[in-house]
């Protein structure tokens, strides 16, 4: 526990720095400790009992920017991260065979509690240069057609799927348009909607417009509680619309892209909780609380025919819509 | 360096007409054709379809006037145009979503960026939508989304072949998330279309991009294009942004996703009609077997 935190310290949001002083005190509690005979096991529990509800608070009441920000920590757990954790015997597939591995998409199979699964989802790098690999999570087409080919892969078995959404958006490349990006996307759009198998989406950071809804129409929608999801960038919108990319804390107020308003909107269906100070805290963690989520979604998702999942999804998007009939 | 240089007309932008001017041809005897800057009589422009006849450039069209160009006379039953935008997020930048609405109705009489109904054209009944880009840049919100799902249905409980004449900036950010779900469930309607083995022809028209494009705008069965439109996933400006090169000559315009292969056919609004009929025709044809001569 203390190491963690001390790693932590370092990675610290501008909106977390009142514990700082609290990390200051437990380690000084802890250099009296190793200094001295004196047992100090009980004040530094209370110490770290104190950051760990501190920071509780200061989470429970992120404005969504800050969340915005969370989302994208360069530490946040990744696709592979948490399909490390959650399934067992992970085989990871390649290729669209038309083009081109895109490494911005990973898909497989694997196993959940020993039952056989399909996984995609876009794949975010841990660094600078492992991200140049991953091209920031932006897919290509060749990413789409990937996770489409693999969709219908757990089709012909009858395995579900779970897909993992953490991508700033498709990518906007020179390529990207030459291949079809709208094409790959729309295409995965009209398949998803007609699977026959249990679909679960979860967005683990950033849901980035049509890019993350290329793979996210599940029969069930999850967001983990400080990911996001939107139609543009609030950077994006606040260009466009405010006509100042600075006015993003505007814009991500303005659209409502976090968890409990996309809730309240039923854009999504539950919240999967994070543990406290959010994902890169402890991945492990969080993957078993995203285990959890996809089990008790997937279970009743088990029982339905081949109809009635392509009703359900059916139904389920084709109530998305505000508008008033005069 | 030859004394004609001097007069070249300078380069052309590459931004799409919308970008730089409005669309609407003013009520003036001449226009000024918005690619090669030709002045043209206005009651020309009219009869070549807004078409200008110097350079071929194609005129954005409001939805009536393709509805007309299209169906044949009088055929058009319009549906849904009951169902209007609501600003159910509060979204306010410039100006509140509210007002973007009322002034845009006001301004210019339609119901939102689609309109919809059945209509015929040489006889063949069709489901039909056609977008107004005078409408917020034919951004597709819930009203656009919802019309077109229900045109669909009803296309699919008529047996109607559908036909969506696309211009649209893509998704309305101001509604949000629910604009980026009306991809997701206009895909999921035309799946439906698709399994009842009923056409879907697209017609692409300037511009076709974002979420539009990356929904139903490239799912016909055919799709068709009219010469120049812009039609992309990621607007010019946004690629520049990020890859910080030049962009090719005639990126993202229709005769270039003809050649990378995204298109059927790009096809001149004189032969629009043509067109459509010879497929209508073929895709009603209910014969089996080639008669012997």
């Amino acid at each position: 526990m203390n190491k963690q935190n001390n790693n932590n310290k370092r990675t610290l949001f501008e909106f977390e720095k009142p514990l700082l002083e609290l990390y200051d005190k437990l380690d000084e509690l802890g250099a009296v400790a190793a200094s001295s005979e004196m047992n100090m096991s009980e004040e530094i529990r209370l110490m770290e009992k104190r950051i760990e509800s501190v920071r509780r608070d200061i989470f429970a009441k992120l404005s969504p920017i800050q969340i915005v920000q969370v989302a994208r920590h360069m530490q946040r757990p990744t696709t592979l991260d948490y399909v490390n954790y959650i399934f067992d015997d992970f085989v990871e597939l390649h290729g669209d065979r038309n083009f081109s591995d895109d490494p911005a998409m990973v898909a497989g199979l694997a196993e959940l509690n020993g039952r056989p699964i399909v996984i995609i989802g876009q794949q975010k790098g841990k660094n600078t240069k492992d991200n140049i690999t991953r091209n920031f999570g932006m897919a290509n087409p060749e990413g789409y057609r990937k996770a489409l080919r693999v969709m219908r892969i757990a089709e012909r078995y009858e395995r579900p799927i779970v897909s993992f959404i953490d991508t700033p958006g498709a990518y906007p490349g020179i390529g990207a348009e030459e291949r079809g990006q709208a094409e790959a996307i729309a295409k995965n759009l009209r398949e998803m909607s007609e699977l026959t198998v249990p679909f679960v989406s979860i967005v683990t950071g950033e849901g980035g417009s049509g890019g993350a809804l290329g793979i996210g129409m599940g029969n069930r929608v999850l967001m983990l509680e400080f990911s996001i999801y939107s139609v543009i960038s609030p950077e994006g919108c606040a260009s466009i619309l405010f006509r100042d990319a600075k006015r993003a804390n505007d814009a991500a107020i303005a659209m409502k892209i976090t968890a409990p308003d996309l809730l309240k909107l039923e854009v999504i269906d539950e919240i999967i909780r994070e543990p406290a100070g959010g994902a890169h805290n402890s991945a492990e963690k969080a993957a078993s609380f995203i285990k959890f989520a996809i089990i008790k979604n997937l279970e009743p998702l088990l029982l339905l025919s081949h109809r009635e999942l392509i009703a359900d999804r059916y139904n389920k998007f084709r109530k998305m819509g505000i508008f008033k009939e005069e | 360096m030859s004394i004609h240089d001097w007069f070249k007309r300078k380069k052309e932008t590459q931004y799409p007409a919308y970008a730089r001017e409005r669309l609407d041809i003013p009520g003036n005897l001449w226009v000024k054709c918005y690619k090669c800057n030709e002045a043209i009589f206005a009651r020309d422009l009219e009869a070549n379809l807004k078409v200008c006849p110097k350079c071929n450039y194609h005129f954005k069209l409001s939805s009536a006037e393709r509805i007309e160009q299209i169906l044949d006379a009088k055929s058009f039953k319009v549906i849904n145009s009951h169902i209007k935008s609501t600003d159910f997020l509060n979204f306010v930048d410039s100006k509140s979503y509210t007002q973007r609405i009322e002034s845009t109705l006001l301004k210019s009489a339609l119901s939102d960026a689609i309109n919809t109904g059945t209509g015929k054209i040489e006889g063949y009944d069709v489901a039909i939508g056609a977008m107004d880009f005078s409408f917020m840049g034919g951004s597709m919100g819930s009203v656009v989304g919802e019309k077109i799902a229900r045109l669909i249905e009803l296309a699919i409980e008529k047996k109607f072949p559908v036909i969506i004449f696309s211009s649209s900036g893509g998704a309305r950010m101001q509604e949000g998330i629910m604009s980026l779900m009306q991809m997701a469930k206009t895909s999921a309607a035309l799946g439906r279309l698709r399994e009842n083995r009923l056409p879907y022809i697209s017609v692409l028209t300037d511009p076709t991009t974002g979420g539009t494009s990356a929904s139903y705008a490239m799912l016909g069965d055919i799709n068709i294009a009219e010469p120049g439109a812009l039609i992309c996933f990621a607007g010019p400006r946004v690629i520049e942004q990020t890859i910080r090169q030049k962009l090719p000559p005639g990126f993202q315009r229709s005769e270039y996703l003809l050649e990378h292969g995204m298109l059927d056919l790009v096809c001149q609004r004189d032969k629009m009609k043509e067109t459509l009929t010879k497929l209508l025709k073929w895709f009603s044809r209910q014969e089996v077997g080639i008669p012997k001569q």
